[in-house]
């Protein structure tokens, strides 16, 4: 465990939800996993990151495929995300991940990982998101509440190996099915065209994005507010924390309102997240509902 | 600090967003840099990049000694030799080139050629991997990343040859750094647009096993952030918090 930073964060003294983290854990392919848990935990002090909700996929391809978990593996991860979670609960949510070819399995995990503390649902990419499958995996979501953050390929235009990928105008369709549940499209910055991914979802609202990924493309984050609006765009990182501190300069550099910043950095997590998932920002919440 | 990754103009397959000099300039004042090696953007896509190398000179000439030129030579084109030497005249840093793009293979005896000519007429020679994620490129874009055996044949062409490689991650930087001889190896510099930083912490692992001396400030604007540079330096482990870059203007020291 890492000490307390003792300087400004980074990216500024204010709330700040990473809604989309990932932690590495012994039953998994690395060896490294704690050093790179570690990493994340030294980033996110210096950054500022308030709250990490992360995911754990599996085995992390070790005893099934990263985006293919068997239901053994897929309880697993969960277990140690859970773990994860409550070893560091003042900075640490949990995604249950599911695989919804396993139906009822994926089902069964949502309803024990909210027991456990979970406060969203990751689907990776085990089927394609307008599959009727998924919607058992939706409807646990909405009966808990719960958002569900999905895998996504900005514009697929063809199959990719290792995963049945998924791209905003797929997500589109099962958010229409699904109009109470909140569906976080994946890493804009994450691979594919974000440029198809805008128009595909604008007129899905129940669907937001977040800016996570290795691409920093500039024009990426005006688009994303431009088309979109601020209320649709959350902050996240994934596997680049670099490239998520990088967005979050380039949000300053865009010159926001305060409000529109805010809305990013935490308050559309707040909002789409079960009330109470994250205590700590509330105070900044209550001073910003007082004008 | 200098920027060594920064291009102007247009680029042909996505809209990138007011790629003109003045607003570079603007951008390395809020960065803090001194100034940046700059590049004509759709010159890599020319036939023949000498009018975009004239476009260039012209454009930077108001923002000297802030905005160097970095030229676009093609070692297939007719009379190349002669672009080099202007480039050396106009006091050009670094030539750009783009052998995949130029359909030149990674042993091509004429790339070679012209890495020894930058050398004589000390230039660096500047190489891209790749201007965009590979999973988002156009249909049309081709080319494909600029391979490690095309760095490490260009690297061990000659004693004087300095070549700056941008836009490579851990992968190609290790593959090529570890296929050279200690002497090889310090006639590349890397930039550090996109290594990756925590929680993998890739910069961080080849500042340790390279040295942050191979490496160089470049930001590859406008196609990326300029921020991920910094960044990627402020989340640094302490260990590394007095790490330097290599200072581009003393390639050939």
């Amino acid at each position: 465990m890492t000490a307390v930073p003792s300087v400004t964060p980074l990216a500024g003294p204010g709330p700040l939800i990473d809604v989309h983290a990932h932690f590495f854990h012994a039953r998994g392919p690395r060896a490294d996993w704690a050093a790179v848990n570690d990493a994340r935990f030294r980033a996110g002090e210096r950054i500022g990151i308030t709250y990490h909700v992360a995911s754990i996929l599996g085995s992390w391809g070790l005893s099934s495929p990263v985006y293919f978990p068997s239901p053994s593996d897929v309880t697993d991860g969960n277990d140690a995300m859970l773990a994860i979670a409550r070893a560091h609960p003042d900075r640490v949510r949990a995604y249950v991940t599911v695989n919804p070819n396993h139906t009822a399995h994926a089902v069964a995990e949502i309803d024990r990982c909210v027991a456990r503390g979970a406060v969203g649902v990751k689907l990776a990419a085990s089927r394609r998101a307008d599959d009727p499958l998924l919607d058992a995996v939706c409807e646990a979501a909405a009966r808990h509440g719960l958002p569900i953050l999905h895998h996504i390929w900005q514009h697929r235009t063809r199959d990719w190996p290792s995963q049945e990928i998924s791209d905003g105008a797929d997500l589109a369709v099962l958010a229409r099915r699904h109009p109470a549940v909140t569906f976080i499209l994946a890493h804009i910055g994450g691979g594919g065209d974000y440029m198809h991914t805008f128009p595909a979802i604008v007129d899905a609202p129940n669907v937001v994005v977040d800016v996570s990924g290795s691409g920093v493309d500039r024009g990426m984050l005006d688009e994303a507010i431009l088309r979109l609006g601020a209320e649709r765009v959350l902050w996240g990182s994934d596997v680049t924390m670099e490239t998520g501190l990088a967005k979050l300069m380039g949000v300053e550099a865009i010159r926001l309102t305060a409000d529109q910043t805010a809305l990013i950095r935490w308050g559309n997590a707040r909002r789409i997240f079960p009330a109470g998932s994250f205590p700590t920002v509330e105070p900044a919440a209550a001073r910003q509902a007082a004008g | 600090m200098i920027d060594v990754n920064a291009l102007i103009g247009p680029y042909p397959f996505r809209y990138v967003p007011h790629p003109d000099p003045e607003v570079l300039v603007h951008v390395l004042a809020r960065e803090g840099l001194a100034g940046a090696w700059v590049g004509h953007l759709p010159s890599a896509f020319h036939r023949d990049p000498s009018a975009g190398n004239s476009q260039l000179f012209t454009a930077l000439a108001t923002h000297a000694p802030a905005l160097r030129p970095v030229p676009t030579i093609r070692p297939d084109w007719p009379r190349w030799h002669d672009a080099v030497r202007a480039a050396a005249a106009a006091g050009a840093p670094a030539v750009r080139a783009y052998p995949t793009i130029w359909q030149l293979g990674p042993h091509d005896p004429r790339m070679r050629e012209l890495a020894l000519a930058c050398a004589e007429a000390r230039l660096a020679l500047l190489l891209t991997v790749r201007f965009e994620d590979l999973r988002q490129r156009h249909p049309l874009d081709t080319a494909g990343d600029l391979s490690a055996a095309a760095v490490r044949d260009l690297a061990r062409a000659g004693a004087g040859v300095r070549l700056v490689v941008t836009a490579a991650g851990r992968d190609l930087i290790e593959e090529v750094h570890w296929g050279l001889t200690p002497e090889e190896q310090r006639r590349v510099v890397w930039d550090i647009s996109w290594i990756w930083g925590p929680p993998e912490d890739h910069l961080a692992k080849l500042f340790h096993t390279i040295g942050a001396d191979r490496f160089v400030y470049g930001t590859h604007w406008p196609l990326r952030l300029t921020q991920t540079a910094r960044a990627n330096l402020a989340l640094l482990p302490d260990d590394l918090a007095s790490a330097r870059l290599a200072d581009p203007d003393r390639l050939f020291a």
